[in-house]
């Protein structure tokens, strides 16, 4: 979806802040939303894809002006309202009052911790061979669609040429939409950045993206 | 647990957003989807386990083993599964190496991946707009906010990490440090010159 998570390229937002000696979390409750999103994300409830899109559905206003993990928890709570595990009523209420929905993974307690410690493998077997080699050009193609995906607007329509190849990996624009995980080719595609900005870009930028096949068009 | 929204508004925003997280903890806990102990031995772990020392360890000991150095380009988890004494890394690992002629630098645009294994949670800057937004349009601008400046020639690649790779820059050795140890070397690696936004520190310069 175009929205206002996909920043690459805006201006206006001024100056990078570094913060010295930063903390992992500025309150306690960050480190709660934390927690709890990778605990019911390993219980099953949602995969990294859909929670992405959760947090990318916000609407503008209220993503732009949320910390990072208010985002988190405003999009964990619809996430889970919306997948049938928590009621509005409970919500409010702050108590369960609804049975529990089963997870497919069963209720995530101590022993499931160590899983949650190691990124999940997102390489598939491949349904097909690779439709472009490492040194080919290709055009990102200029697509909208309204659900999630991974190809930023600032690529879209522009040429760079194929890198590396990454294998067949999950595939983001259907996996959040809980449409299955469709195994994609996953190549990193470098863009020159007069390609992407013009000729006022600086000459001695290159960008890169990880794009999945379907993003991509020979060129 | 309840609370009464009704009495005055004196708490903060902060306060309100932590008395929902803590109602939502609650309701999870009540349906028997999570045991609050499990959400404490995660954050205990994150707190404790990952950081930018796992990714400073990588680096040192591929400024001193060739072979090393070697394997972890060619596959960055595979090399680093070999090192018994670093944590666990997952796949899909890609270790990018910043030279005289190339520099790199790791973003995402689209939300906030990271190599956190490696490097720990990312930092607020990372996450935040401005980052996202200048760092594949203005990277030496960007760059400048961190008092990093590169030569004119020097090539600055940016990754954006819009899938589930990710990108750990070893950055170069600093010179005056031959024949230091791996132990030594670390502790000279920071964190933001495995993201691309910094250097690591020179020998004698203060951490």
């Amino acid at each position: 979806m175009n929205g206002v998570h996909d920043m690459g390229g805006m201006d206006g937002f001024g100056k990078v802040e570094p913060e010295a000696n930063e903390p992992m979390f500025h309150a306690d409750w960050e480190a709660r939303v934390l927690a709890m999103v990778r605990a019911m994300g390993a219980a099953g409830a949602f995969n990294i894809d859909t929670s992405r899109f959760y947090r990318e559905t916000l609407p503008p206003h209220v993503y732009l002006s949320s910390s990072y993990y208010k985002k988190w928890f405003l999009g964990l709570e619809e996430m889970l309202i919306e997948k049938g595990y928590l009621t509005r009523e409970e919500v409010a209420a702050g108590r369960a009052i609804q049975p529990a929905k089963a997870l497919k993974h069963g209720k995530f307690d101590l022993a499931n911790v160590e899983r949650v410690m190691v990124r999940g493998k997102f390489d598939r077997p491949a349904p097909q061979p690779a439709k472009f080699e490492i040194g080919e050009r290709v055009r990102a193609k200029n697509i909208h669609p309204a659900t999630h995906t991974r190809l930023p607007r600032y690529v879209r329509g522009h040429v760079g040429v194929v890198e590396l190849n990454h294998g067949c990996h999950v595939f983001p624009d259907t996996a959040a939409m809980e449409l299955g995980e469709h195994p994609q080719w996953l190549y990193t595609v470098v863009f020159e950045g007069s390609e992407l900005w013009g000729p006022d870009g600086d000459p001695t930028t290159k960008v890169s993206i990880d794009a999945f096949e379907p993003y991509l068009d020979p060129a | 647990m309840s609370h009464d929204h009704d009495h005055h508004h004196d708490h903060s925003e902060l306060s309100e957003t932590e008395l929902r997280v803590r109602a939502l903890e609650t309701i999870l806990t009540e349906k028997g989807y999570v045991e609050p102990a499990a959400l404490d031995a995660i954050i205990q772990a994150y707190e404790t386990r990952i950081g930018p020392h796992n990714g400073a360890r990588v680096v040192a000991k591929a400024w001193t083993d060739p072979a090393f150095k070697k394997a972890l380009l060619e596959d960055g988890s595979k090399a680093i599964g070999t090192l018994g004494h670093v944590s666990r890394v997952g796949d899909h690992l890609v270790v990018v190496e910043n030279t005289k002629e190339r520099h790199n630098m790791v973003v995402c645009t689209l939300c906030s991946c990271y190599p956190w294994e490696m490097l720990g949670l990312p930092p607020v800057w990372y996450k935040a707009a401005p980052y996202r937004s200048r760092a594949v349009k203005d990277p030496r601008g960007v760059l400048a906010d961190f008092d990093v400046a590169l030569p004119k020639d020097t090539e600055i690649r940016v990754w954006d990490s819009t899938a589930e790779t990710r990108f750990l820059v070893l950055p170069m050795r600093p010179e005056g440090t031959e024949g230091w140890s791996e132990e030594q070397l670390a502790e000279l690696v920071t964190r933001d010159s495995m993201i691309g936004t910094g250097f690591p520190r020179k020998p004698g310069e203060p951490a």
